[in-house]
């Protein structure tokens, strides 16, 4: 298996506060990384370095063999990092249908177009209506973004990215507030998804990690204090300290 | 109620018949009001672009307005004094020819918007609609400290421009001509929304983080909307200074600014025949109750009061309020 994502020491620091503190980790083709750790851990700083909205105070990141440390997001979108949000990132006032379809227009990157109706290009439909399709959300193309479900958002999100056809998926909390159907629905889909492109997931439901993640690493106060399988991490008794242990309190 | 279409296409026709009828009639008067309103909502379709489509909350149209208005006073000021422009190294002549004056006007509002906004555009929220409005305002004073051409008194332009064909010093026929080119550029901005450009417009004035995450520029985005925002804006102004016959530094002042946006906003941001409600709203209270009290933008400013305060969706959102709840 070949590295897709390659984060090599990135360390970033507000103030005194050290977010993220010389991390490594890749990200193989065909796996399923999930990143686990208590709150204000500095999963979403790690992710959002790796996305291009932040930038490192040192380390590099590398896509595809290609050094994209100091590309912007929308550089690094167009090379094939799909991404989702931990609040989901949508056009409100837009239909499911028409923010599926700016996924694909993204992709295609040809925007400067001023006199075709965009919703009647038949290759960004289609693009766009398979991605929904995959989803489930085609029978709820038509409706705003601000009427659907919290849930739906969070599929559109998933549909949205895959029109991008991504190399690889950073995924912040997708199952977040999902329910527990939905939860398990999800989890299957990304099982599948996983074969076209991995993914960089960081997730807060445990159940849905050690379901899913090939490998684990467990990310406290800015380091990575683990990388392994998941009956390694589950085990593992710096983690259990750190985190699991902790967590099974509270359950 | 009724469809936003079926509204459109009322306004539209009203704007055309009125004036006909008002010719038939002889009510010259009437006719220069309808012109006015065309010129003066073109202006408002080009703000409506960055504004309604875009987002951005610009106070430095007027700048773009005022470029139009120079450029056509300069050009015509020059060929009625039979004074080149320049004569070295090439010789540039004045011309009354008013396609000529457009592509100029257009032209050089597009540049001044894309030096504007490439600079406005890298700020956003306050500081974008302040930086805007620095723009507009030294603009403003630039053309007041500018003797050559007329300075604080403005350039008079004796001799309305001439377009082939018609006789523009007659009323009707220069309604005829700007009534067109506003319905034509209405249609343009229709495309223009429905388009790939268009979606990717609004997307961002929703969720730029959505435009970045699709591998889209946001600021590449808004600065392009910016210069076809500026560029109608240029045209309308041209062919306001064409039916005032005179320019002046008011032109660029933040006071047009304010106006241009006051017709979008009336009318309700974003939609399409906004600015052409907006501006005969506005042009209909300055004629009726200007006459009555020298004060009449009180009445404009409580007006404005009540639909921002009790229909954001402006007076078309406020008519086709219904349309929803009966599909």
């Amino acid at each position: 298996m070949t590295d897709i994502l390659d984060i090599r020491g990135i360390s970033k620091s507000f103030g005194a506060l050290k977010a993220s503190d010389d991390i490594s980790l890749t990200l193989k083709s065909g796996e399923i990384h999930a990143l686990i750790g208590p709150n204000g851990a500095g999963k979403s700083t790690l992710i959002n370095q790796i996305a291009g909205g932040l930038k490192p105070d040192s380390g590099s990141v590398h896509f595809s063999g290609q050094d994209i440390t100091s590309l912007a997001a929308p550089a690094r979108a167009r090379l094939g990092l799909g991404r989702t949000f931990q609040i989901s990132q949508l056009a409100p006032e837009m239909t499911v249908l028409q923010n599926a379809v700016f996924g694909a227009l993204g992709a295609d990157g040809r925007v400067s177009r001023f006199w075709r109706p965009v919703m009647k290009d038949r290759s960004l439909l289609e693009v766009a209506r398979s991605a929904l399709e995959r989803v489930g959300l085609n029978h709820r193309a038509g409706e705003r973004v601000s009427e659907i479900s919290h849930g739906e958002r969070r599929q559109l999100e998933v549909a949205v990215a895959l029109t991008q056809k991504p190399k690889a998926f950073l995924m912040d909390e997708p199952m977040a507030g999902l329910g527990h159907g939905g939860s398990e629905r999800l989890t299957g889909f990304l099982r599948e998804l996983k074969q076209e492109a991995p993914i960089l997931l960081v997730e807060h439901d445990m159940d849905a990690v050690f379901a899913l993640a090939d490998r684990v690493s467990v990310l406290v106060y800015g380091r990575i204090i683990a990388t392994g399988t998941a009956d390694e991490i589950r085990t593992n008794p710096l983690v259990r300290e750190a985190y699991l242990g902790d967590e099974e309190e509270h359950a | 109620m009724i469809r936003e279409t079926h509204l459109n296409a009322l306004i539209w026709l009203l704007l055309l018949i009125i004036p006909l009828a008002a010719w038939q009639m002889g009510e010259i008067y009437t006719i220069t009001l309808a012109t006015k309103i065309c010129v003066l909502a073109l202006a408002g379709v080009g703000l409506n672009i960055a504004l309604g489509l875009g987002g951005m909350i610009s106070l430095g149209h007027a700048a773009f307005f005022g470029i139009g208005g120079y450029a056509m006073g300069i050009l015509a000021n020059h060929a009625q004094s039979y004074i080149p422009i320049m004569e070295h190294p090439f010789l540039i002549e004045g011309t009354k020819y008013m396609p000529v004056i457009w592509l100029l006007a257009i032209v050089m509002s597009g540049l001044a918007a894309l030096a504007i906004g490439a600079l406005s555009l890298r700020t956003n929220g306050a500081y974008f609609i302040m930086i805007t409005l620095a723009f507009g305002q030294m603009l403003y004073f630039f053309a007041i400290s500018w003797p050559a051409y007329g300075g604080e008194d403005g350039l008079a332009i004796y001799v309305r421009n001439e377009f082939p064909g018609l006789n523009t010093l007659v009323p009707i026929q220069f309604f005829a001509l700007c009534f067109l080119i506003l319905t034509a550029v209405i249609f343009l901005s229709s495309r223009l929304e429905n388009s790939r450009f268009g979606l990717a417009l609004q997307a961002t004035r929703q969720n730029e983080t959505r435009t970045r995450t699709v591998g889209l520029t946001p600021y590449k985005i808004r600065l392009i909307a910016f210069v076809i925002s500026g560029m109608i804006c240029g045209l309308a102004g041209a062919l306001s200074a064409d039916l005032n016959r005179f320019v002046s530094p008011v032109m660029l002042s933040w006071h047009t600014s304010g106006e241009i946006m006051i017709f979008v906003i009336l009318g309700g941001t974003g939609r399409l025949f906004a600015p052409l409600v907006g501006a005969a709203i506005y042009i209909m209270l300055e004629h009726f109750l200007g006459g009555v009290s020298d004060y009449w933008q009180i009445f404009l400013g409580l007006l404005l009061l009540m639909v921002v305060l009790f229909a954001p969706g402006g007076v078309i959102g406020l008519l086709t309020k219904r349309e929803a709840a009966h599909d």
